[in-house]
């Protein structure tokens, strides 16, 4: 995220005027655990791009592939690891 | 009924008054529940939508947390947006209260004071909006059908300046004021539609090509700084309110200021008191200045925000000042008018000896006589030159 506002710079309300600026806001922060994939067990089957409560997992819709993660907005919530009908995802702890 | 194109003097309760200047406002959506003593107000409104006499859309909800639910959804999609509610009501409406503010909502809602549960209790005293006085609402008090009307009508201009966008508490005493017939004039509807003036929206969510979005989550990096520009924006609105009671007063012939002072120029002593029991205290000061005692009355009309210059520039030539409070701060140091009027006169030097007096709970009546005891007790706190009992009863069975 670029620099903090001051409340003086800010809108009545906190009321944002600026559509899709969630993507400005770097969530990814928040994790404790990232999810890796294991692409030899990967079936593409897209459960877990489903399943991401926050659209973090990076597909190629013409190809059909699952391509990895937006790290900068994944939480490591677990779920699209515990979704993966190959165990092909692992929750591993971020340093 | 017809439309009323020319002022009239009506014989009108409190509630009828807010309904009529509901009307004339004409909102776009009232998002109501009635309770008691506040029913009367909406029962009427309704029969105003019913009769077409409105073009507001009227929601009619299953709670008073919906009521104000729907009141800010349709606010912050550029509506202008009235409600009314009291005690168990707004006490129901709680966390909504503060959202309203937060977004910077201009809703306008009366409310009919009433005593908090329990026990179960009808009537009159300041424990409902005493209690919402953090939650960042403009809160005006009335001390009759009158200023009930005026508040309603100065209240959507306040609300809606562009140098203000907060909501408005106008509150009047549960039926002491919201069920007593008094003559009431009213302006014609037109001077109030143009009083009031068209709808400004700001950040409408209906506006299509200006997608906003209220509320999102704002943790530890910015939720202090929209504190702070909300503490900004309720402290800038004391010269707005002022604005408005001059127009208000030139439209009308009666003026209105945050506060009002009676008989206080030259006063040694004052009682601070706020709603109905300002006619009391008149009356108590008539009758003290007849027999001698310089005595006033310092009224508080805008309890929120708190006028802190004006009434120090008003108490601070006094002797002694008696505050009534008409709701309880339970473990605190008295009640919520007379800590924060003691907590502003800290600094002026010298200052007035200061008591309190809680009063009038649960609909409980004060008498002129009460009004005299207060006075009769601040002159011998300042005839001793210290307080000895910072907090007292009016009317109470000892």
């Amino acid at each position: 995220m670029s620099r903090l506002k001051t409340w003086k710079e800010l809108t009545p309300g906190g009321i944002i005027c600026e559509a899709g600026n969630a993507r400005t806001y770097k969530t990814g922060d928040w994790r404790t655990e990232r999810p890796q994939v294991d692409k030899a067990k990967c079936i593409n089957c897209f459960f877990c791009w489903a399943y991401c409560p926050d659209g973090s997992v990076r597909v190629d819709a013409d190809k059909g592939t699952m391509e990895g993660f937006d790290y900068d907005h994944c939480k490591g919530c677990g779920i699209c690891a515990s979704v993966c009908p190959k165990q092909a995802i692992t929750m591993v702890p971020e340093r | 009924m017809k439309v009323m194109q020319e002022r009239v003097s009506m014989g009108l309760n409190g509630n009828a008054a807010a309904a009529h200047a509901m009307r004339q406002i004409n909102p776009h959506v009232v998002a109501a529940y009635p309770i008691t003593p506040q029913t009367d107000c909406v029962e009427r409104f309704a029969e105003f939508v019913s009769e077409g006499l409105v073009d507001t859309e009227f929601v009619t909800v299953e709670s008073e947390h919906s009521a104000l639910s729907a009141c800010i959804g349709a606010a912050a999609s550029g509506g202008r947006v009235m409600t009314a509610t009291s005690s168990q009501g707004l006490a129901l409406m709680w966390e909504m209260l503060y959202i309203a503010a937060s977004m910077r909502l201009p809703i306008v809602m009366m409310v009919v004071n009433r005593a908090l549960s329990g026990n179960i209790n009808i009537h009159c005293d300041h424990s409902d909006t005493m209690g919402a006085r953090d939650a960042g609402w403009i809160q005006l008090f009335s001390e009759n059908a009158q200023e009930v009307y005026d508040n309603m009508i100065q209240a959507v201009r306040i609300a809606e300046d562009m140098r203000v966008r907060l909501p408005v508490m106008v509150t009047q005493d549960g039926f002491i004021i919201s069920h007593a017939v008094e003559r009431v004039e009213l302006l014609g509807d037109e001077e109030v539609k143009t009083f009031v003036g068209p709808y400004k929206a700001l950040y409408s969510l209906l506006d299509l090509q200006h997608p906003v979005t209220y509320g999102p989550l704002d943790l530890f990096d910015y939720y202090f700084e929209h504190k702070r520009s909300q503490i900004e924006a309720i402290d800038n609105c004391l010269p707005v309110i002022e604005e408005v009671g001059k127009e208000f007063g030139k439209l009308s012939g009666r003026f209105y200021g945050l506060l009002e002072e009676y008989r206080l120029a030259d006063a040694e002593y004052a009682v601070v008191v706020l709603g109905s029991t300002c006619g009391t205290a008149k009356e108590a000061v008539d009758r003290l200045r007849d027999r001698g005692k310089k005595v006033g009355l310092l009224k508080i009309r805008c309890f929120r925000p708190f006028p802190k210059e004006q009434i120090i520039r008003a108490l601070a030539p006094l002797k002694g000042v008696a505050v009534l409070d008409r709701s309880v701060t339970f473990g605190g140091f008295g009640g919520p008018v007379f800590t924060e009027i003691r907590s502003a006169l800290y600094d002026v030097s010298p200052r007035p000896l200061i008591i309190d007096f809680y009063y009038g709970l649960g609909g409980r009546d004060i008498y002129v006589e009460d009004i005299e005891k207060a006075f009769a007790r601040i002159e011998d706190v300042v005839r001793v030159g210290w307080v000895d009992k910072h907090i007292d009863y009016l009317g109470l069975r000892e």
